[in-house]
């Protein structure tokens, strides 16, 4: 067995390496195009794998994650903002905040804490409810950060666009991001109290009777999960640079949602399968939405197609594959790369 | 105006907002209670329904035809929606089917987007049926009356029908026990099926009466009454018919009051203030005022 958990180190380590090359070689060779489609791949692997350690471990399916995400990519905005363009976007904000100007890691990190903060408020109550209740409720969380956004002028600048945010967000601290949330989360998942999430998920009553405690272990995952959500969302806000409270709403839940789906809920690789997968089908969509000429015939732009055409994939996925890709397990790469890994013997333990 | 005719005023306005959330929140309901299935596309119902009106209406159709194409239009949807997509996952997990209408919400909209364009068009009510009533200072929009009696009229038959008749038994039935209402002779498909019917009806009928208030419709106009309806069938337990009628009523009632009492500079928080009572609401009963408070059976 400990040549085993070597050869896992091993494995890692590999992985590693080839992530590394390959950022390497988009940041130096590939066009601003395809670095940012790294870079939106990076921040959805975030989001997926944070929103399956609350909706995949502990089967809680949290329909609002969103609004964590909002919060996170506000928060650091207000921080991260030059005071001279605050005097003039949002000239009536508190003298504490608009004499401040924060770098990006604490804003980012700030904005982390106060959606962990938020959703240890918002869970406190909801995460007692059961099933249905908890995803409308939720939802409601949604709707309700969405409409303090719009509506608290002095500080989110109401519906209009929040423009002007520094641009910080490189492949690199994305992608120490998305390694650090994928470690951690996978951490927790091997640890005694991922298992206790997935037995309460798996049988309440069973897991209650062992001595599990429902709220704290729900409310443990709820937070961290909004932790890195919050973080995603300063990495996405300093990377689309303006945004809306728009941005944050029920078509970017869906898309998020449709990622862990596909993925595979309560499997951290299938997550990562999964936003790769979506997210690259939604870039090739989204060409294809443009208006194009066909020979002779042209074709008008028809704008919410990919939408359409993602909502069919997703039902069909559920009807057929409602485990996902990756069938809720991880994929095991030891014994994808057989060869040079595993004596059979070594198979056989998996 | 005396404050009494303040309070009459919006007591109706109360009342008729009201009516139209319970038609909605019984559509739900009904769904709910047999197949355990937040139909989230329940609000595009709506949407189709009233696109349906007017497109026939633009067409020279007359009021009343169009009307009624568009109840049909709903209906028809409702049902095609329950067997293409909904009863292939029979039995699957609560999210799965709730994640499969959101996702058949994503679809329909974004139909209507490629097909009717994402400007909105104005509806227009015929002038006869848009009387504006007054009685001394008193004035009351004529469709909030028609929005109630209508309500009223759908009430009194959907309670006969599920008290008195056949298939409104069976239904009950079902949503009381899925398995031991088959192994009872009733033929499930059949029920689900009416449910579906019904609820996809009143929507309709809600979709003109939502679109006549509003004055104008786009593709994404389904989504803040199903909103709605959610709280208001959450409010009163889900899965309970009487108790989607008594949260569409109780939100109703809430909202005019939080319009009325708010401080000018919270109005525009309204709908947050609504889903805040509604959480502590839920904290003290987890499962609505009227829904079940039984526990799982091991």
């Amino acid at each position: 067995m400990e040549r085993l958990q070597f050869k896992k180190v091993l494995l890692i380590l590999l992985m590693l390496v080839i992530l590394f090359v390959l950022l390497t070689i988009t940041n130096l060779f590939a066009s601003g195009y395809i670095k940012r489609i790294v870079i939106g791949l990076g921040i959805n692997i975030i989001l997926v794998v944070s929103l399956n350690l609350s909706n995949g471990f502990t089967g809680v399916f949290s329909l609002g994650h969103i609004g964590f995400m909002a919060i996170g990519a506000y928060t650091s905005a207000v921080l991260t903002l030059p005071i001279l363009l605050k005097t003039v976007n949002l000239p009536n904000l508190f003298p504490w905040l608009g004499n401040l100007e924060m770098s990006f890691l604490p804003a980012a990190l700030i904005g982390g804490f106060v959606s962990m903060i938020i959703a240890l408020l918002v869970g406190l109550p909801l995460l007692r409810l059961n099933g249905s209740y908890i995803s409308v409720a939720t939802m409601g969380f949604l709707v309700i950060v969405r409409v303090i956004l719009i509506n608290w002028d002095t500080v989110t600048r109401g519906a209009r666009t929040f423009s002007g945010v520094p641009s910080y967000t490189t492949i690199w601290n994305v992608w120490i991001w998305v390694v650090l949330t994928t470690y951690v989360v996978w951490q927790l998942k091997n640890s005694s109290f991922g298992r206790q999430t997935m037995a309460m998920r798996d049988n309440e009553i069973a897991a209650q009777s062992l001595g599990i405690n429902k709220l704290r272990v729900r409310l443990l995952a709820f937070c961290l999960s909004a932790f890195f959500t919050g973080i995603a969302g300063a990495l996405w806000a300093h990377f689309i640079m303006s945004f809306s409270p728009n941005s944050f709403y029920f078509t970017k839940a869906f898309s998020v949602i449709t990622m862990l789906i596909v993925g595979g809920l309560g499997s951290i690789s299938g997550s990562v399968v999964g936003s790769v997968a979506i997210t690259i089908l939604s870039e090739v969509l989204r060409n294809l939405e443009r208006s194009f000429n066909l020979g002779f015939i042209h074709i008008p732009p028809l704008y919410g197609a990919s939408q359409v055409i993602m909502a069919v994939i997703f039902i069909l996925i559920l009807v057929f594959k409602p485990n996902g890709i990756s069938n809720g397990k991880e994929i095991n790469f030891l014994k994808i790369t057989k060869g040079p890994f595993l004596s059979r013997k070594q198979k056989e333990v998996f | 105006m005396t404050s009494f005719e303040f309070l009459l005023q919006q007591g109706i306005n109360a009342i008729s907002i009201g009516s139209l959330y319970a038609l909605m929140a019984i559509g739900l309901a009904m769904v709910f209670g047999i197949l355990r299935l937040i139909n989230f596309a329940h609000g595009d119902l709506i949407m189709v329904g009233s696109y349906t009106t007017v497109l026939l209406m633009g067409a020279g159709v007359s009021f009343e035809w169009a009307a009624i194409a568009g109840i049909a239009a709903s209906t028809i949807t409702g049902l095609v929606m329950e067997r293409v997509t909904y009863r292939p996952l029979r039995g699957a997990p609560e999210v799965a089917m709730l994640l499969t209408s959101f996702a058949v919400t994503i679809f329909l909209e974004n139909l209507a987007i490629i097909l009717f364009r994402p400007t909105s068009r104005p509806f227009f009510l015929p002038g006869l049926l848009n009387p504006v009533l007054e009685f001394g200072h008193l004035y009351i929009s004529g469709l909030n009356i028609i929005a109630i009696i209508i309500s009223v009229i759908l009430l009194v038959f959907l309670t006969l029908f599920v008290t008195r008749t056949e298939a409104g038994i069976s239904m009950r039935a079902a949503s009381q026990d899925l398995v031991a209402a088959r192994l009872m002779g009733i033929n499930v498909n059949y029920v689900i099926a009416t449910a579906f019917a019904i609820g996809s009806f009143l929507a309709g009928v809600v979709g003109i009466l939502w679109s006549a208030r509003v004055g104008k419709i786009d593709p994404l106009m389904g989504f803040y009454p199903v909103l709605k309806a959610f709280v208001a069938s959450v409010i009163g337990g889900l899965g309970s018919i009487p108790g989607a009628v008594l949260g569409g009523y109780t939100l109703g009632i809430l909202e005019i009051l939080l319009q009325g009492f708010l401080p000018p500079a919270l109005t525009s928080f309204r709908d947050a203030f609504v889903f805040i009572i509604l959480i502590i609401l839920l904290i003290f009963r987890p499962n609505g005022i009227l829904g079940s408070s039984e526990r799982d059976k091991i």
